[in-house]
Parts: structure tokens; sequence; C-alpha cells
């Protein structure tokens, strides 16, 4: 879409609902008050990413967000539906997919029967979804008869994006996407994580790596022990003083 | 979703000689180069693993209806019956445990179900003489429905939970049809320890199946069916998304894979497979008793799936041939000492020979035997004439020069051996390299001491230990068992 595009569909019909909104959200573990009362939103269409030192609570919102974990208290909207009771596979049939923590992947299954399970509710997706995946990951279609897990840390990478981008998602949850990746092939998967955004899917990525995420997300959320301490657009938090202190080394 | 313009192709596909290195671990590959071209059963090995499932099902099958014509109806019987019975069960229960990964310990509840069904449908018990083509299904049906009503009971307990519950169903049925016996219709409905007699034979549209042949032949097209319909099943999306929630559960939850109703699925699949073959194994056996439906057919059950591998339908094969025949030679009344000396020596030769490099086996070999006699020297030497003047069953007096055998009562020294076997076999399995191999020839003689003292006079409960000690073996060597495929661990 071009710029002019955008600023058109925003004057002619201003979102109703957010698309995804959690709304003062205290998720648990048995006795540990994990997240306090956090808000967030995700914009259609928008990159936003979720920063927070080790701990923090980052996967666990992400858990909660996908259902895995029940908040004690708050809501949980996805389109202004409210799914806080509703099952995992609900929400993921609404148009959620998430690139999990360390991956997960299928090992002793090929990259083919990865990508065809991440298309699960799909009955197993169609040849332009397994193209659409190919054409971002020309080396998937290349290994797709090898073992998922013989595949490097890289191109296993590759595989958790494309098993979740199997799925069609509207909202992509992306949990560490550059953890234990060399630093030039974290730059190629946030450009590769830009060019799945431009297609249209909103994002909410969880990051260590506050700097090249901020350079590309639009807005940013700052997590510390289960406490929004920061939010604003990616620019902003760029230039602030805290987290350059705590994240960005300068 | 809107595209970005001009999609570039996806690429070609890879060359044949690319295609053949992909998709294989590179250091599966390093390793079977090593082993390339190492004696003809070496070849064979490499033959049959390269030959596709249905070829591999088809040469079975072949096989198989050769048996009928070179064993007389005693032992078609207890071997090939048997083994096509065992190999149905472990068939069902590799959905269970293979497939999905669930730990159902009352499989053989599931099999009593079917038996039952079939004993109250068609025998005197209640007048009712129903032919087969119809208790069959019913008999399915019923454990499928118990097995239903149980998987969503365990809904959330699906995991270890299930393990207990299904053990605690197993246990249950076996106390409700030998002691519970409630009475039906003025009848005991499962009439107790004697349990339900005199069945019908298995009847289809009026055709009865009554000699041991033609019971073979059926179960062996069951049997085929079977597996031809496990084999689409495991390469279908179904087959594929058991085998994610195997590896990772979570994983496969958040890929929206349904992950309790394929649970569900497979353990309903695999109790009405196990009714299936209750209803079968009833007609043989031409009753239905409590006894036959415990914890001890379990094991062997799960022996079968076992040691031919997790997962793997050819492996159920191999483990029922050599879980039932084992157990049938070991069986105190079995009427062939001599073959079943030469299966006994014949295996552990064969085991051995399967070491790498071709001198170890050689060197083992010839260990074993030396061993022996210094053993048998040394004890003749130093102690009574009695404790070697033992003579082994039937024949092969040579073999009382190297075995020692006592004569008459010497206390619990047949015990001690046994324990010692035992403790010597976990000992090598844990051993690495030629520590092993040294370990291996006291082991090998007091596994033939073992057998000449104990193993050919009483088997039973000593064939289970047995059982167990191989299977501790095969575990530290094989671990994904003799035709599983070793798991890639994602680090
Ligand atoms: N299943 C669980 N049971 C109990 N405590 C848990 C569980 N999962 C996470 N926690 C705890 O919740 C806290 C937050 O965990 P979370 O995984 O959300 O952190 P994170 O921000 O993703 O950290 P990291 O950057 O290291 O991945 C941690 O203290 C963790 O120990
Ligand atoms: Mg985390």
């Amino acid at each position: 879409m071009t710029e002019a595009e955008i600023t058109a569909t925003e004057k002619a019909a201003p979102p109703a609902h957010p698309l995804l909104k959690l709304d003062s959200v205290d998720t648990y573990y048995g006795q540990i008050h994990i997240l306090q009362g956090l808000n967030l939103e995700v914009q259609s269409g928008e990159l936003v990413c979720l920063l927070g030192g080790n701990a923090s609570g980052k996967s666990t919102t992400l858990k909660t967000i996908l259902g895995i974990v029940q908040p004690r208290n708050g809501t949980v909207q996805f389109e202004g539906e409210d799914v806080t009771s509703r099952s995992t596979s609900y929400r993921i049939g609404k148009g959620i997919a998430i690139v999990p923590e360390n991956r997960r992947l299928f090992g002793p299954m090929t990259v083919l029967e990865n990508l065809e399970m991440g298309a699960y509710l799909h009955a197993g997706g169609a040849k332009e979804d397994f193209d659409r995946v190919y054409t971002l990951f020309p080396l998937l279609h290349e290994r797709r008869r090898q073992l998922a897990g013989t595949l490097s840390g890289g191109e296993q990478q590759m595989v958790a994006m494309g098993r979740a981008l199997m799925a069609k998602p509207r909202l992509l949850l992306m949990d560490e996407p550059s953890m234990g990746l060399a630093p030039i092939l974290v730059e190629r998967s946030f450009e590769i994580i830009k060019q799945v955004h431009e297609s249209g899917v909103a994002m909410l990525i969880v990051e260590q790596n506050a700097n090249v995420s901020l350079s590309i997300a639009d807005r940013g959320y700052v997590l510390s022990t289960g406490r929004l301490v920061l939010e604003g657009p990616a620019a902003e938090l760029r230039e602030h003083e805290d987290l350059r202190k705590a994240y960005l080394g300068r | 979703m809107s595209e970005t313009p001009g999609i570039p192709a996806p690429p070609e596909e890879p060359s044949e000689e690319q295609a053949s290195r992909i998709g294989v671990d590179s250091w599966v590959a390093e390793t079977e180069r090593h082993g390339r071209g190492r004696g003809p059963l070496w070849q064979l090995a490499r033959l049959w693993e390269y030959s596709p499932d249905p070829v591999k099902l088809l040469a079975f099958v072949a096989l198989a209806s050769t048996v009928p014509f070179w064993t007389n109806e005693g032992d078609l019987f207890v071997f090939g019956l048997f083994t096509l019975l065992y190999a149905a069960l472990g068939l069902g229960l590799n959905v269970v445990v293979g497939f999905a990964g669930l730990l159902d310990l009352g499989y053989v509840a599931f099999f009593g179900i079917g038996a039952y069904t079939y004993a109250e449908l068609s025998s005197s018990q209640y007048g009712i003489h129903w032919p087969a083509e119809a208790t069959i299904p019913i008999a399915m049906a019923a454990a499928a429905l118990v097995g239903v009503v149980l998987g969503f009971s365990a809904r959330r307990l699906l995991g270890d939970y299930l393990a207990i519950v299904t053990l605690f169903l197993g246990q249950a049925f076996v106390f409700f049809t030998g002691v519970a016996n409630p009475t039906v219709a003025g009848k005991g409905l499962t009439g107790g320890a004697n349990g339900i007699p005199q069945l019908d034979p298995l009847t289809f549209f009026g055709y009865q199946l009554t000699s041991t042949k033609q019971l073979y032949f059926f179960l062996l097209i069951v049997v085929t069916l079977l597996a031809t319909a496990l084999y689409f099943a495991n390469q279908s999306r179904t087959g594929r998304a058991w085998r994610a929630l195997r590896e990772d559960p979570l994983a496969a939850e958040v890929m929206s894979i349904p992950v309790n109703r394929l649970k569900i699925l497979a353990f309903v699949f695999g109790a009405a497979v196990a009714g299936l073959c209750g209803t079968i194994y009833a007609a043989i056996e031409t009753a239905a008793v409590s006894t036959n439906f415990s914890v001890s057919v379990l094991i062997i059950i799960y022996a079968v799936v076992i040691l031919g591998g997790f997962g793997s339908i050819a492996g159920v094969f191999v483990g029922a041939i050599v879980i039932n025949c084992t157990l049938e030679f070991l069986e105190p009344q079995n009427d062939h000492p001599e073959v079943k000396r030469w299966l006994f020596y014949g295996t552990i030769v064969l085991l051995i020979a399967l070491l790498k490099p071709w001198f170890r086996p050689v060197l083992v070999l010839a260990g074993t035997i030396a061993f022996g006699f210094v053993v048998h020297a040394i004890v003749a030497a130093t102690t009574a004439a009695s404790w070697t003047s033992g003579v082994p069953v039937s024949g092969a007096s040579w073999l009382a020069r190297w075995a020692v055998i006592p004569t008459g009562s010497h206390g619990n020294f047949n015990n001690y051996l046994y324990i010692g076997l035992v403790v010597a076999v976990v000992c090598t399995a844990s051993l690495k390299g030629w520590w092993r191999m040294i370990a291996l020839v006291p082991t090998l003689y007091l596994t033939a001491l073992v057998w000449e003292n104990m193993l050919t006079q009483n088997g039973g409960i000593t064939a289970f230990i047995l059982f167990g000690a191989m299977l501790i073996g095969l575990m530290t060597v094989r671990p994904q068992g003799l035709l599983g495929t070793a798991r890639v661990e994602i680090v």
C-alpha cells in the first residue's frame, strides 16, 4: 500500500477496534504474580515490539494472548471480541499465529511436514501458501525434505517463521526471533520480518535486541517485572534516556 | 493479504543426487558409509531398509502364507496363530503409544472387552449365537465406546495420569470379570474365575472357521488389512499430526492441532483394534477367561512394540515373531528341546556376529568357549564330582565338558546363577568399548549355564525376567528398538 492509500483508508473508516487489546491483565503462575495490570494494543497492520529484561514476563504476555495461560483478571480481545475464555485453537482459528521461543520445531519431521502442521486448520495448506513461504525463504524449498532437527539454527528460524505464516495469520507473535543468530543473520531475519509486515500482517515481537527491533517497529512497550514501564512510538523510545541506558548501551 | 508484485518463481527441484542427500542426517549418513558392504547379512539388512513399506508387507504376507504348508497343526497354532495375534495387538498399541505417545496401560482390558463381548453374543451362555459379521463390529464398537468414555473423562488427565487411569481400568476389568461376576438374567454375566466356555467358532455368512489353517489365514488377512490401514493413517495428515504432538504437544497446540481430539482418536482406535483381536482370540481359545487379560499379557504386547521400535509398523512384525517364538520355545512342555537349544545359541551367536568390527565377534566367541573349558576344568579339579556330572537335557555330551551342570541339589546354585546373569547383563550394557567385549565373555558363559541348568526345565516366569534383561540390553545398545528410527534432537 502506498502512503496515500493508507491515509485514505484511515480517513474513510477509522478502525472501530484495535486488532488485539489486553485490558488490565493479571497473570499468575500459582501464587506468583507475573503480569500486573498489563494494558497493550496492536492495531491491524502494525508492528509492535515488546522489550524487557529476562524474566520480565514477555513470553508470559504471549502465552496469555494465546490462551496457554489464563489471566486471573482482565480481558484479552481480538478484533473487539472477548476471547479471554476461549481455547488456544479458537484464537488461532481467528488469525493469531506464533513463532515460539526456541522455535520448537518438530525435529524428526521434514521441513515440508513442519510447514504442513502450521496450516493444520486449513487442511494442511494450499499450494499458494507453500509458494508464499518458499518465496520468502527459497532455502526452505530446497531443503523441504530435510529433517527440521538437522537444520542449522538460522535455517530453523526460517522454518519456524514459515510454519507460523502457513496459518495465514493477521497477527503474528514472535518470541525472540533473533535468539542464537549471528549478527548478519539477525539483520537478515529482521529484513524478512519487515517484508512479512509489509504484506499486511500485524506483528507483536518480543525482543532483547532493542536496537534492531525498534528500528523497524511502529511502536514499542517496555516491561519490567510484569509491569509496563514505558510505551510509545518506536522513534521516541529509541531516544529515551532510560531505555538507552538499559538496552542500547550508549 | 496483498502480495509483493513480481513473485520470484520457487527454486528448481534439487538434483537427484542432492535429493538423496537432503533429508538424511549427515551423522547418520556418515555412520552408514562406515558400515557399508559388510557381509551378506548386512546386505540383506540394507535391501530391507531400502525397499518401500508395501513391498515389505507383501514379502511378509508371501512368506507367512507358506507357513501352514511346512508346519504341523500344533506348531501352526502356537507359533503361527499367536505370532499373528501379537502382531495385530502390537499394531493397535503402536498407534496409541508409538504414534500418539500415550502410555495406555489398560490396553489389555479392551482386548478382554472384545473377547467377552464375543463370548456373550456367540455361545450357549445366554443362548445367543450371532454370527461373527455381527459380533465383531459390536465388540469393536463396545471397546471403542469404553475408550471414548475413558478418553473424554480423562481429557484433562491425558499425560502421566492416563497411565494410572488405564492401569486401573485393566485391573478393574480383571476383577469385574473374574471376581465380581454380577448376576444378569439368572446367570453370572462373566462366568467368574472359570470364564465363559464353549464359544462358537467364527462364522461369517454361514461359513465356519474351525481348523487352525482357516483361522491362520483369516488372521493373516486381518493383520494385512490392519497394517495397510495403519500405513495410510501414518502417511496422512492425521498421522503426521500424531507424530507432531508426540514430539512437542505444546508446539502442536499452538499450531492449532486439536491435540486432545487426536489423542482420544488414537486411544479409541487402539481400543477398537484390541477389541477386534479379543473376538478372534476368544474364538481361537473357544473360551473367555479373565486371567488371560492380566498385566503379564500387557507386558508381552508392550515388549512386542518396544522390541520392534515405537512407531515402526514393520518393527511390530519383527517384535511379534521374536517375542512369541521365544515365549513358545521357552514353554516347558514344548516338544522340540534340540530346536530350542539351536535357536537359543543361534540367536546369541547371531547377535554377537552383529558386533563391529569383524574380529570382535570372533574374539568374544572364542573367548567364551575357552573361558567355559577353563571354568569347567577348575570346577572339576577343585570340587566333588557331583558338581560337574550333570548331563544337558537331550544329548550333546560335549556340552557337559564345557558347561558346569551339577547333579542333585546344590542349594540355591541355580538362583545365584540367575541373579548373576541379570547383574552381568546390566553391567555389560553399561560398559563401553573393549570393557564391554571383555564383560561379554563371562556374561555369555553365564547365559549358557542358566540356559542349561534352568531354562530348559522351567520357562514361565524365568522367560519374563530374561526378556527384561534382553530389553535392557537392547535399549542400551539401540534405544530406538530394532526397526525404530533414531530421533533427532533439536539442540
Ligand atoms: N510455567 C511456569 N510456572 C511458573 N513460573 C513460570 C512459568 N513460566 C514462567 N514462569 C516465571 O515467570 C517469569 C516470567 O517468565 P517469562 O517466560 O514470561 O519471561 P521472559 O520475559 O520471556 O524472559 P526471557 O527473556 O528470559 O525469555 C519468570 O520468573 C519465570 O520463572
Ligand atoms: Mg521469554
